[in-house]
């Protein structure tokens, strides 16, 4: 789980545009996985350009059979399940995004601050062990059941237990580069402490901090739907994968699709974003490309 | 200004070991114990010793990279190991460092340039044009051409890096460079190429050398004074040439004699010195060369032996030799 990045390791074809064929041909999984991973947030943007509405319930053309109009068939209410699998991305992706952002910002922080203050290095690092001994789906439960259901309060619940393992990987990486002589070296050039963290501390966090970033967001994914399943997710008016293999499990065998669909789109984006993780993972290591 | 450049009085370091938090009385690492010496203005002091003596230990006491335990270092009158955080960032200036591996010295992600400005834009702005034009002044006159202050370290020789690690430390004009083995970690052919850079550095700009060396012969070539340490001790303190035509303290003695000489014709004299050198954790009573010293007595178990001072300037840390002379 915890990536291994090599913290010295600069990357050497710079990341352009221009060349692009030739970063396909040398790290085709960030391509792959970035391009699905683009792919699906886009379809999930432009849902209401191409999609009907996911709330429209019409109890005439239940469980139906996919067909010109329902591209993936009807669910036991009517509803079309094409447009609430493509506005159940948006849930997914949000969540995902927006924890694997947050997660990344306050790990980047707590890390530094353990890894670089000393005082502060044992209570941040136990606190964070605690954390990380909550069960996750107790913890989102527990406090979803408390403000009740929200988008706000899922995020939370899924950032939460996620930060540990960032702000782990933050503060080995800022441990092991402060005491480096160039550190040293900066500060007897008379660099005030911001300086010395911007310039040459903290870059050398932001490529392991990205590997795991991206293995958060599809943590994150994956925990979200689990909740939706579960009924502690998003509110069951909104269309969410979880809620929505919840609600048609039982019609697995008259509308089969009503299940697959939204569970191949949640297979497929947390295959992006893993396949992505991998790929920066492999342009920041140069060592782990080379033992393939 | 009157007196030396800079004086360090009674320096002491002591690291702890493994002070638990029901260990009242830890053990500690004694790197450093009541070192005393001063260096005047263009002038190059060495320091050498064998591994874990302490030698970098006052490296970083005099940069201020660890706090010492006690003594002070007064830099131009000023205790540099008293000054806060905020004066102390404005005497950075007039004291730098050459750090020891050219490789892990200098920043991986930043290019030539970046790194040997990096310390003068820490206390004024600088345009680019200014910045070029110091990155190629610089590099100049540390014997590089100024194309190569676009490239990042990984691009140059080690030689370069170390020259790009010296001129990071003339940027700021320092009046006194700490050097930490600094060329120790180079080719025999590229150490004497930095030495002489280093010596004509010091005829251009009258810059003060802290040269920390296990290297003998770098250290006669370079030197005008020596300070033989042993154990977190000096033990001697002279001038480069009379402490290696005659050497007082019988540890000095060995050093020498156990530097290779590049002659096979000429004789050495062996001097018998026996066993390993103890652990600076519990160092020996009295003088802590006695265990290993061939004019040991029975005072030199018991007594430390004070610097005393010699009629031709020098300074001894022995019983034997300093009351044989006088």
């Amino acid at each position: 789980m915890i990536s291994s990045a090599n913290i010295d390791a600069v990357p050497t074809t710079p990341l352009g545009l221009s060349n692009l064929p030739r970063l396909a041909r040398r790290y085709p999984l960030v391509l792959l996985g970035g391009g699905l991973l683009m792919l699906l947030i886009i379809l999930a943007l432009a849902a209401p350009l191409y999609a009907g509405d996911p709330q429209n319930m019409d109890p005439f053309v239940r469980l139906q059979p996919p067909s010109a109009e329902h591209w993936f068939g009807t669910d036991n209410l009517g509803r079309d399940v094409f447009a609430r699998t493509v506005y159940g991305a948006r849930i997914s992706m949000m969540v995902g995004l927006i924890s694997a952002l947050l997660a990344a910002c306050t790990g980047l922080l707590m890390g530094v601050v353990a890894g670089y203050v000393h005082r502060f290095d044992n209570v941040i690092m136990r606190v964070m062990d605690a954390l990380m001994s909550i069960p996750t789906i107790l913890l989102a439960i527990a406090l979803i059941s408390l403000t009740g259901p929200g988008i706000g309060i899922l995020i939370v619940a899924v950032t939460l237990p996620q930060t540990p393992s960032v702000t782990r990987l933050v503060r080995s990486v800022v441990v092991s580069v402060r005491e480096r002589p160039y550190v040293e070296a900066a500060v007897c050039g008379g660099a005030r402490l911001p300086k010395v963290l911007r310039r040459h501390i903290l870059p050398s966090t932001i490529p392991p901090l990205m590997v795991q970033s991206a293995i958060v967001c599809a943590d994150a994914i994956m925990i979200e739907a689990g909740l939706s399943f579960l009924g502690v997710g998003v509110p069951p008016e909104i269309p969410s994968w979880g809620n929505m293999i919840s609600s048609s499990r039982v019609y697995l065998a008259s509308a089969p699709l009503t299940i697959f669909a939204p569970g191949i789109f949640l297979t497929l984006t947390v295959l992006a974003v893993n396949l992505l993780g991998d790929g920066l993972r492999d342009l920041f290591d140069p060592r782990a490309k080379r033992r393939r | 200004m009157s007196g030396p450049l800079l004086k360090v009085e009674e320096l002491v370091k002591h690291y702890p070991l493994c002070g638990g938090l029901f260990n009242k009385d830890p053990l500690v690492v004694r790197a450093v114990e009541s070192v005393s010496f001063s260096v005047e203005a263009g002038e190059t002091l060495c320091i050498v010793g064998e591994s874990g003596c302490g030698k970098s230990t006052i490296a970083r006491l005099l940069m201020r990279l660890g706090d010492p335990t006690g003594g002070r270092v007064l830099l131009e009158g000023t205790d540099i190991a008293s000054l806060n955080k905020y004066e102390l960032r404005n005497w950075r200036r007039r004291m730098q460092m050459v750090f020891q591996d050219p490789y892990s010295s200098l920043n991986p992600r930043l290019t030539a340039g970046q790194i040997i400005t990096e310390p003068v834009e820490n206390f004024e702005r600088l345009g680019r044009k200014r910045r070029e034009a110091l990155a190629a002044e610089l590099l100049q006159k540390v014997g590089l051409a100024p194309e190569i202050m676009h490239r990042l370290p990984s691009e140059l020789s080690g030689g370069q890096r170390q020259r790009l690690g010296i001129a990071r430390a003339l940027s700021l004009k320092p009046s006194i460079i700490v050097a930490d083995e600094a060329v120790s970690a180079l080719d025999v052919s590229v150490q004497a190429q930095i030495l002489n850079l280093l010596v004509d550095l010091q005829e251009q700009t009258g810059v003060s050398f802290v040269f920390i060396s296990h290297d003998l012969g770098v250290v006669e070539h370079i030197g005008d004074r020596v300070a033989v340490m042993y154990l977190g001790r000096i033990v001697e303190l002279g001038t480069c040439e009379a402490l290696f035509a005659n050497p007082m303290h019988p540890y000095t003695e060995a050093l020498i004699a156990a530097a290779p000489v590049p002659d096979p014709t000429q004789a050495r004299s062996e001097v018998p010195v026996e066993g390993e050198v103890p652990s600076p954790v519990s160092p020996p009573s009295g003088c802590a060369f006695h265990p290993r010293c061939p004019l040991a007595q029975e005072r030199c178990r018991v007594e430390v032996p004070k610097l005393t001072p010699m009629p031709d300037g020098r300074t001894v840390a022995c019983h034997v030799r300093a009351t044989a002379e006088v």
